[in-house]
């Protein structure tokens, strides 16, 4: 039988239960009694441990290693260097594909950046491999760091994010800005921000012969698989990948980086299973991490508060090695209605680690600024900013022309303004006071993430005893994929929940695609229904092809699958179980399987986006220029909501991001060295739950026909979005005083106040 | 890391023996050294674990009104008790407004006075630290320096000494407790800790195998506790060390300021008492104009560093909001955010 593909389907063709209510995680009592096992946990018999030491320089050369020092280390076993490690199969600064980077695998004795790799020691304790890595000493030839947005000559990148034109336009911009009746012309800068998940990258690699067993989180169990391979010249299926937990992915783990590679060679150099964890100050080089920008925003307005113009251009940076472009200025694309728009990038090399993916990138560093400049130009045109995001509503997508596939929007705003009060908000800054003389400001900011699909392929089995099994190698990073993602498969397969088997987070099963993109329920969801419809299609094959069967003639499509049974459409008094359907076939079980992916002709046809609405309120005190977020209220359309408990979840870590974006979250590098002197949570402020205000999250209904058999459009990063600006454009309402580098610091305040 | 021995002697006689020899350090919680020693910034030979030492980890009001506290008190124990909390507030408002609850349950007294400095190149082996490499230089001089020191700092080393607990005690005359390989003695708060000069890495008075056993709040104190407070700004509520912050506590009587304590935090590399505006108050009204001029003379000699100019003008709110703070009275009880400006926020209006 063929399988089946049913995701441009509509949804409500299924019958489930499931998707829509907010089921605890069902992984969250192992998390809670330490049995959830992460790559870490493992410690395979024989297994050593492996630490990297990292440059102390920016760039330059390592001239000497004493290895000889390290190896007479009580325990230490071996140490790898350029010198002396395993020949990979290919050049790891060869680009097979436009998702390779190139990494650091000890290729040469370069220094590109602080923090790169330049040795692994390996060692029978992880203390002994540690004290190995200082006993290295290692010296250097320095040549100067570049640092910096105005580190260099400046370049357009051949393209922004993934794939993206650096460049776009529609209609004249400097004819707008030049006719318009008020304008803005305002800079602002986003600081690096480095990935500090609760897990550090980590490895267990064992070697088996030529066969690979790797414990590691990824949130690309088939892209790293692919890449192991190649790196290591070994067939896919020598390879095992498990990865049932991450401890927090937000992209950096989602394409293969340097340390694990360095893993797999240093088990394969000393002939044992390797551990190696990053340190947490080796979270800021190697694995990625966001640019830095900063962005020039010109808007023009009629003298109606019309946009008439949107120029918004980003300098970031790249490495100096490969290319990876924050796509800041895309921002603009979507959001508000200009007839005439331009976004452009442009950026410099620095020695750093290649910037890479980090929740929302482009989005999140383009959001802040322009929902700042959307604040200041609502303020030029002396309206409320709620009545000139109204005013500018885009009814299609400005960049493109395109219908939206579905777009509450509106709705966000209104829900959202409600809940907040924001009717009561006053148009002139540094009016509101609390009882104790503290200023007060109201905010907001608009929320948006496009609506992604990648491929994914899932199988279902239904068995004789009434149960179910769903295989898919999703991952469950922390958002609750274990949970979300088993309600669409229980539905799939019209079964209860508990009684279906879902199985993930393994290389061995269908590939479910990448967990980024704030698509990973929507790619892997629509497998898993595809999947689950398919084989409900081949029981009911068999019940209808069967004369015993009460269904018999009913036709493939003339049954429909309920709570284990298949019903007939048009007489529901006949149906007959699942368990019946096999047992009289004398089959243990039936399989399927089924893909999900993105529809071409929807994507051309219409632009697909979550929306939201984000509302701040922050009290900052006159004198002494401490700010805290007293509340904030988010409303949310991302398309049909599979757990709202989860969903719930997802936006509040957006939002608290968002907020750390505008107040906390900052790498600072030294100018001279180029190295990140906060590099510890210690001093890498992000907020601590002291920091956290109530939050408020609404989801406003949306049904989305275009976008996926299910409507799902994905909440992973939109949260992030529209925050950072409501909490910087509500500082300024408390203050008067608009900060336009982030995030905002107190002696920017202090001296303006 | 390193390998070293380890010790837990039974007596501090024996502990002080033990830690006297070159490349000792006394354990206690580990909550700054065993960082330090991670991150290779400290590497000793040696570890002299007093934490199971007899009889130092009590809270004592002693025969002559002043209470004594034991070296191996945690933070939070003496945040939580009763009677000194009712007492010091000041202290109990720092304790409480520093580290994360989890720090402050393992963090001891001694230890707490001993804590290294923040300084991230002090942190950073591979840049030049006077401090941590005597005559090696100071890469912060001309790094990145904008929480650094603004009072008493030197070419040699411009970091701050961390701690929120020693600011209160030096504006109170805490009396610390020290046995040493010549016996027992007290040291004023005040002169515990060195400024930098041309000897950064010589942070306090204390001679090797030294033990802080106690420290003492005399009687006198007591008499502040009517308005007593302690303000810290932060960069987040908790988990953060201050930008700057202020203890100030006022003796008031017939409308008029008997006595003040004044000290600051996060402005130098000891808590930095300041004396002069202490003078300025005594025998004036407790009006905003007193503790803007008071402000004024406690940054007197303050001078920026680095990137960090904003820290005196920061300083002089602080000061003046903190004894605004302390002349309103103490509260009833320490406010749900410790030490922050946001403690009491309330309706709001337009």
């Amino acid at each position: 039988m063929p399988e089946l593909n049913l995701t441009s389907a509509p949804a409500h063709l299924r019958h489930g239960s499931n998707i829509g209510q907010p089921l605890t995680r069902r992984d969250g009592v192992l998390k809670v009694k330490g049995q959830a096992t992460y790559a870490a946990d493992n410690h395979p018999p024989g297994m050593l441990f492996a630490v990297m030491a990292v440059s102390s320089i920016a760039h330059g050369r390592v001239t000497s290693l004493d290895v000889t020092a390290a190896k007479r280390h009580p325990g230490v076993v071996d140490v790898m260097t350029p010198d002396h490690k395993p020949q990979l199969a290919i050049d790891p600064e060869i680009k097979t594909n436009p998702f390779v980077f190139r990494m650091e695998v000890l290729q040469s004795n370069e220094v590109r950046y602080a923090n790169q790799p330049i040795a692994v020691v390996i060692a029978e304790t992880l203390e002994a491999a540690t004290e190995g890595t200082v006993l290295l000493a290692p010296r250097y030839e320095t040549l100067p760091a570049l640092v910096g947005l105005d580190a260099d000559d400046s370049y357009v990148p051949p393209v922004v994010g993934v794939g993206n034109p650096a460049e776009h336009h529609r209609g004249d911009v400097e004819a707008g800005l030049a006719s318009a009746d008020k304008r803005i012309d305002a800079i602002y800068e986003t600081p690096p921000q480095y990935h500090n998940a609760m897990e550090p990258h980590a490895i267990v690699a064992a070697w088996n012969g030529d066969s690979l067993q790797i414990d590691m989180p990824t949130q690309g169990l088939m892209l790293s698989l692919a890449r192991v391979a190649e790196l290591f010249g070994i067939p896919h299926d020598k390879i095992h990948i498990r990865s049932p937990f991450l401890g927090g992915g937000f992209g950096s783990k989602g394409l293969m980086a340097g340390p694990p590679v360095l893993g797999i060679m240093a088990a394969k150099l000393v002939g044992r299973p390797v551990k190696l964890v990053l340190r947490r100050e080796q979270m800021y080089g190697p694995v990625g991490h966001r640019a830095p920008t900063r962005q020039r925003l010109r808007i023009g307005t009629d003298a109606e508060g019309r946009l008439i113009a949107l120029d918004h251009h980003a300098r970031t940076v790249s490495s100096t090695f490969d290319d990876f472009y924050e796509p800041a200025a895309d921002a603009s694309h979507t959001l508000y209605a200009a007839p005439a728009i331009r976004t452009s990038h442009d950026a410099v090399r620095v020695n750093t680690g290649t910037p890479l993916f980090m929740r929302a990138p482009g989005e999140a560093t383009g959001s802040i600024a322009l929902e700042s400049a959307i604040d200041e130009m609502a303020f030029a045109c002396g309206m409320d900013p709620l009545a000139f995001r109204l005013k500018n509503y885009a009814e299609v997508e400005p960049i493109t022309g395109k219908p939206f596939s579905s777009k509450a929007l509106r709705a966000c705003y209104d829900e959202g303004a409600a809940r907040f009060g924001w009717a009561k908000r006053t148009l002139q800054p540094r009016q509101m006071r609390d009882d104790s003389g503290l200023l007060v400001g109201w905010g907001m900011g608009t929320a948006t993430f496009p609506a992604l699909m990648f491929q994914a392929e899932a199988r279902a089995v239904l068995r004789r005893d009434g149960s179910g099994a769903m295989e898919i190698g999703a991952h469950d990073m922390g958002q609750g994929g274990w949970t979300a993602l088993a309600q669409i498969a229980a539905d799939a397969v019209a079964l209860d929940i508990d009684r279906v088997t879902f199985k993930a987070g393994t290389s061995d099963l269908p590939d479910a695609g990448i967990a980024g993109g704030s698509a990973h329920t929507a790619t892997a969801g629509a497998a898993i229904h595809s999947a689950g419809a398919a084989v409900i299609a081949k029981l009911a094959d068999l019940a209808t092809n069967d004369e015993r069967s009460p269904l018999f003639g009913a036709g493939n499509a003339g049954v429909i699958a309920r709570d284990g049974r298949l019903v007939r459409r048009d007489d529901e008094s006949r149906s007959e179980s699942y368990t019946d359907i096999l047992a009289r076939a004398g089959l243990a079980e039936v399989e399927a399987r089924g893909t999900g992916a993105p529809n071409p002709a929807a994507m051309e046809e219409y632009a697909m986006h979550a929306h939201g609405a984000v509302f701040a309120e922050v009290k900052v005190d006159p004198e002494l220029g401490q700010i805290r977020v007293t509340r904030m209220v988010g409303a949310f359309a991302a398309g049909r909501i599979v757990n709202p408990h989860l969903v719930k979840s997802q936006l509040f870590g957006g939002m608290i991001w968002g907020m750390s974006f505008a107040l906390h979250e900052e790498a600072i590098t030294d100018r001279r060295s180029g190295r990140i002197m906060n590099a510890n949570l210690g001093e890498y402020h992000i907020p601590v739950n002291a920091d956290v205000p109530p939050l408020d999250v609404i989801t406003v209904e949306e049904h989305d026909p275009h976008v996926n058999a299910l409507g799902i459009k994905g909440v992973g990063e939109i949260g992030i979005t529209g925050s950072a600006g409501a909490v910087a454009n509500a500082v300024w309402h408390a203050t008067g005083v608009r900060v336009r580098r982030f995030p905002i610091r107190i002696e920017e305040l202090l001296t303006q106040l | 890391m390193k390998q070293f021995d380890y010790v837990r002697p039974a007596t501090v006689k024996e502990a002080i023996a033990a830690a006297a020899q070159p490349g000792a350090a006394y354990l206690a919680a580990g909550t700054n050294l065993l960082d330090l020693m991670k991150g290779n910034v400290s590497r000793p030979d040696r570890l002299v674990d007093v934490t199971h030492l007899d009889g130092l980890d009590r809270i004592d009001r002693l025969g002559d009104g002043s209470l004594r506290i034991g070296t191996l008190v945690s933070n939070a124990d003496l945040a939580h008790d009763v009677e000194f909390a009712k007492a010091y507030p000041a202290v109990a408002e720092a304790l409480l407004s520093g580290a994360s609850a989890q720090l402050r349950n393992a963090a001891t007294v001694g230890g707490n006075l001993l804590q290294r400095t923040r300084c991230a190149y002090f942190y950073d082996t591979a840049s030049r630290c006077n401090k941590r490499e005597p005559g090696s230089g100071c890469d912060a001089r001309d790094g990145e320096n904008r929480t650094h020191a603004v009072l008493g700092w030197s070419e040699s080393c411009i970091a701050m000494h961390p701690s929120d607990f020693c600011v209160p005690l030096v504006a109170l005359d805490a009396i610390v407790e020290v046995e040493g390989r010549g016996g027992r003695r007290e040291i004023p708060f005040d002169e515990l800790h060195r400024l930098p000069g041309n000897t950064p890495e010589r942070e306090t008075v204390l001679e090797p195998g030294d033990l802080i056993v106690a420290v003492r709040l005399p009687a006198a104190a007591r008499g502040f506790a009517a308005h007593a407070r302690y303000l810290k700004v932060r960069e987040r509520t908790s988990y953060a060390f201050a930008i700057v912050s202020a203890a100030a506590a006022l003796r008031i009587e017939n409308g008029k300021i008997a006595d003040a304590r004044l000290a600051l935090g996060g402005v130098a590399a000891k808590p930095w008492r300041a004396r002069p505006a202490e003078e300025v108050l005594k025998g004036v009204s407790p009006t905003a104009d007193a503790f803007q001029e008071a402000a004024w003379r406690a940054l007197t000699d303050a001078k920026p560093s680095g990137n960090n100019a904003y820290k005196i003008e920061l300083a002089r709110r602080i000061v003046a909001r903190a004894l605004t703070l302390a002349a309103a009275g103490t509260p009833a009880r320490i406010p749900a955010l410790p030490a922050s400006p946001f403690a009491s926020s309330g309706a709001i209006h337009a």
